[in-house]
């Protein structure tokens, strides 16, 4: 293993980073709020170090190996998390202590969407933004956008890019990977314009509309309101938000098929999409029907109003919320952190264990049950009418068992810390999965729980947005060995 | 530039290589998961898996807006049939194709527009067999490239004591050789390339590649080494595919003996040779080959499709005596190996051979020949100048005017039939085929655009 060019793209990746402080702060000198000088110190302290960081090996080029692609996205992803914090810590308001600065920036990176603040409408503009922006970066992956704008990176791109991007099956949409990653930013950048356009028309103000629309297409959940969409009242608002929340939980390579082709084709045969909608389908259907026969809500059009925005934000893990979902009657609340567990596609912005594996494992089973009837019978596990490699298959079984060992081992370990069990399980849930909002002690916001807690938490948040085989492998002492 | 490459075997993978470090947008199409797997790790290329001759496999491939389509799956039928659905359906402007057998090979009359629509056909045994018998005419040499028809000849020599021009300065070349014609166009010292100049000093052990017309060669040769005696008796050890035409191709001029271990083989080999004296045995037997009198054999060649075996089996045979020793090396690690090392004299690498032949199609500009050197490091080229000179960078200028990158050198001019070596004040002209030696390939792009027919070029 040598560490020089890793250290050398690491370097170059902080330094792209740091600029990402610079719309804030033209944000905070336009309207004049005071919080400038934050940006200004965070610019250069990021700058700084990146540049000494690869400075000393700017001229050592060696392709990356595979493993060289998996440390330097996790050491990225936690530098990024680290040094994300310092506007919240460097700022007179909200002027966070270390820990929640840092779950803060890592909630925002991993679009996540959890939050230890409160009075988010007092915070200064260029702050609301910042939040906002993190989402933006962290949705389509920060790593694919500098594979798609450093052409230094070469092969080594595909490393970086298959360490990143979630989902069991990794293909290029196009022979080069910096042409894959553009088409991908292009998409979502796209798509963020047109959600942000939509909400402006549907009577955001502009500011709200576009880090609103960041929070939709990166599937995050900060909102620039402590009432989150609630704020609004607005079943045209929400309405838009499930539209592009749905897109945002699809796969970037279906939509780019879509865009290329100029049919919708795509979209209808593909198996892991149909599966997707129905499940969303579904499981709208059956809270509708529980929010009406429990007489949660006074009209049957409020109840299908919430229940539709609250399911798509929960199973796509974006975490906008309406209403007191933690309130609803009987199952309702855990059902909403079951979908999200289960995720929107792979490829997409959105978090968990994702549609294309929980379809797979159920195959599986299905297959196995039928094995039982028909001892000789030869039955391939099938994906549309296409049969799934063994090696796929056992890719899934591994990523499940990984995900379900981590969740208990985080559940335990926050726990530990004096965290009760409901809340344990749903801010585990909730940080694994991107999701945001939890239950119980967390239900409003995390900033009541142990500091512990809170690292545990953002542990959780980093594993479960790089699909816990990227951190992992870190740990494993032959990974180190040269 | 978009191509699809059909099959990702031993062709399909260096071609690949090649490419994509130029550049192209790459797509390989190949049935097997695995290897398609390994290409994508160290390339930034697409795969597709599937099967190479099927319209929806193709269309995946996106053959629809493909620029050209290269079909060396293992089998000449799939290639076949891969060009004329790719041509039919996708109207892909160039197809090429690698066919091997001569059973389709000797009907050309089969590949043209109408009927299997191929732009190009390749058959690597057949390249390689040429090769092998250019170096077998000129022993001594490392590598022997024609240019224009074969009218000129790149030449790469290993300098030695004992030739007249070693330790002199290279302009002293027409002193020595009154009459004769030769240019220099690159010099490689221990690996490191040497732009030629008047003064350059030519030491012992240098890689010299000079450009001569086709009968000069010999004289050119003796002047940087002494020269080996003309071959007489050639042994070949592997009689698969290039062992019997390589054999077809020299056993009315040498005496020619092939090794082959496979009885059945050996017994086809001899059904179909007439001269040629067919051996039933192992190629690295040393009894065998003292018994076959190998140590007063000229040219001993490993050509069996085993790279260890005919490593192994030339090294044996320059140990028992053999004068020169050559082998077939696929895999690129091993022809560096073994073109550093003093037992095996060269070693011939089959995808070098070939890529040439795909890289004419690539460039742009009007690029008719195109030769890699030093494992795709270097390349030779061979375009053509056209326009007049207010169109065109080379038109219409002498050769020391003519903006050429750096480590680039113009060695000969070919005009109608006439070949003229370049002086610095030798002016092109139209339709002339300009033959220039590239040491970085990476300046590949820079020569393509002098050979470029520009519309606002002022």
């Amino acid at each position: 293993m040598r560490f020089e060019p890793v250290q050398r793209i690491l370097g170059v990746l902080l330094m792209v980073f740091s600029t990402t402080m610079l719309p804030p702060l033209l944000i905070s000198l336009s309207i004049g709020d005071g919080t400038e000088e934050p940006f200004i110190i965070a610019f250069a302290i990021i700058f700084g170090s990146g540049a000494l960081l690869w400075f000393p090996v700017r001229r050592i080029h060696r392709e990356l190996r595979t493993r060289d692609g998996f440390l330097i996205t996790a050491m990225f992803w936690v530098v990024l998390g680290l040094s994300g914090a310092l506007p919240f810590m460097l700022a007179r308001n909200p002027h966070m202590p270390f820990v929640d600065a840092v779950f803060e920036s890592i909630s925002g990176l991993t679009t996540t969407g959890a939050t230890v603040l409160t009075g988010i409408d007092s915070l200064p503009k260029s702050i609301l933004y910042y939040r906002q922006q993190l989402h933006f970066f962290g949705g389509m992956g920060i790593i694919v956008l500098a594979v798609a704008i450093l052409p230094m990176l070469g092969v080594g791109g595909m490393q970086l890019y298959r360490a990143e991007t979630p989902g069991p099956i990794k293909d290029k949409l196009t022979p080069r990977i910096t042409e894959t990653a553009k088409a991908l930013w292009y998409i979502y950048l796209g798509l963020n314009v047109a959600c942000a356009l939509a909400y402006w028309g549907a009577g955001m103000s502009l500011f709200d509309a576009i880090g609103s629309a960041f929070a939709t297409l990166s599937t995050g959940g900060f909102s620039v309101h402590d009432a989150s969409f609630g704020y609004y009242h607005s079943p045209l608002i929400n309405m838009i938000g499930v539209v592009f929340m749905v897109l945002a939980g699809t796969n970037f390579a279906l939509h780019f098929m879509v865009w290329r082709g100029r049919s919708l084709r795509p979209y209808l045969k593909d198996p892991e999409f149909r599966f997707y909608i129905g499940v969303l389908v579904a499981a709208a259907g059956l809270t509708t029907a529980v929010l009406i026969v429990t007489n949660f809500y006074a009209g049957a059009t409020d109840a299908l109003d919430q229940a539709i925005f609250q399911v798509v934000s929960f199973a796509t893990n974006t975490g906008l919320t309406t209403t007191n979902y933690y309130a609803w009657p009987r199952f309702l609340p855990v059902l909403l952190f079951f979908l999200s567990i289960m995720g929107g596609c792979a490829g997409s912005t959105a978090g968990g264990i994702k549609m294309i594996r929980i379809l797979l494992l159920g195959k599986q089973g299905w297959r196995e049950g039928l094995k039982l009837i028909h001892p000789q019978a030869q039955i391939p596990v099938k994906l549309g009418r296409k049969p799934v490699g063994d090696t796929v298959m056992d890719a899934v079984w591994g990523f499940f068992a990984a995900y379900v060992a981590t969740f208990v081992i985080i559940m335990m370990l926050v726990m530990a810390t004096g965290v009760d069990q409901v809340t344990a399980f749903s801010t585990v849930a909730s940080c694994m999965d991107g999701l945001g909002p939890g239950l119980g002690d967390a239900a409003i916001n995390y900033g009541h729980l142990p500091t512990l807690a809170k690292w545990f938490l953002s542990l959780a948040m980093l594993m479960g947005r790089l699909e816990i085989f990227t951190f992992l492998v870190l740990f494993s002492p032959t990974f180190w060995r040269r | 530039m978009k191509i699809i490459i059909l099959g990702a075997g031993q062709v399909g993978g260096s071609v690949a290589q090649n490419l994509a470090s130029e550049a192209n947008d790459i797509t390989v199409v190949d049935g097997n998961y695995r290897i398609l797997q390994e290409l994508q790790d160290r390339l930034d290329l697409r795969t597709v898996v599937g099967n190479a001759t099927y319209p929806a496999v193709l269309m995946e491939a996106g053959a629809d807006d493909a620029d050209m389509i290269i079909a060396v799956t293992s089998s000449d039928e799939a290639n076949m049939v891969a060009c004329q659905v790719a041509d039919t359906l996708f109207h892909t402007p160039t197809k090429i194709a690698r066919v091997r057998a001569v059973e389709y090979l000797s009907y050309p009359q089969l590949f043209s527009a109408e009927s299997l629509p191929i732009d190009v056909l390749i058959s690597p045994e057949q390249l390689v067999t040429q090769y092998i018998k250019r170096l077998i005419e000129h022993p001594g040499a490392l590598q022997v490239l024609d240019f224009a028809g074969g009218k000129v000849r790149l030449v790469g020599v290993r300098a030695y004591f004992g030739g007249p021009l070693v330790g002199h300065e290279l302009r002293t070349l027409r002193d020595h050789m009154p009459g004769i014609h030769a240019r220099v166009a690159a010099i490689f010292r221990r690996g490191k390339p040497i732009i030629p100049e008047g003064d350059t000093l030519i030491e012992a052990g240098d890689e010299v590649f000079f450009i001569a017309a086709r009968k000069n060669i010999r004289a050119v040769m003796s002047e940087l080494r002494r020269l080996d005696k003309p071959v007489k008796r050639i042994m070949l050890a592997g009689g698969g595919n290039i062992g019997k035409r390589l054999a077809q191709a020299l056993e009315t001029k040498y005496q020619v003996k092939i090794i082959e271990h496979n009885t059945a083989r050996a017994r086809q080999v001899s059904e179909e040779l007439n001269k040629t004296i067919v051996l039933l045995g192992d190629a690295a037997d040393e009894e065998l080959l003292l018994e076959e009198n190998i140590e007063n054999t000229d040219v001993f060649c490993g050509l069996t499709n085993d790279d260890e075996a005919n490593i192994l089996s030339a090294m044996l045979a320059k140990r028992l005596g053999a004068r020169m020793v050559m082998s077939l090396i696929n895999r690129p690690a091993y022809v560096d190996l073994v073109q550093g090392s003093e037992d095996i004299d060269i070693a011939v690498s089959p995808q070098q051979a070939t890529i040439g032949s795909l890289l004419a199609h690539i460039r742009r500009g009007d690029v008719v020949n195109v030769h890699s050197l030093r494992r795709g490091a270097a390349e030779a080229i061979e375009a053509i100048a056209h326009g007049d000179s207010a169109s065109s960078k080379v038109v219409g200028r002498a050769v020391q005017d003519v903006p050429l990158p750096p480590g680039t050198t113009i060695g000969a001019i070919v005009r109608g039939d006439d070949v003229l070596m370049a002086h610095h004040d030798t002016v092109v002209e139209a339709e002339d085929h300009v033959i220039l030696f590239l040491v970085d390939k990476r300046r590949i792009g820079d020569v393509e655009r002098l050979f470029q027919v520009g519309v606002t070029f002022l």
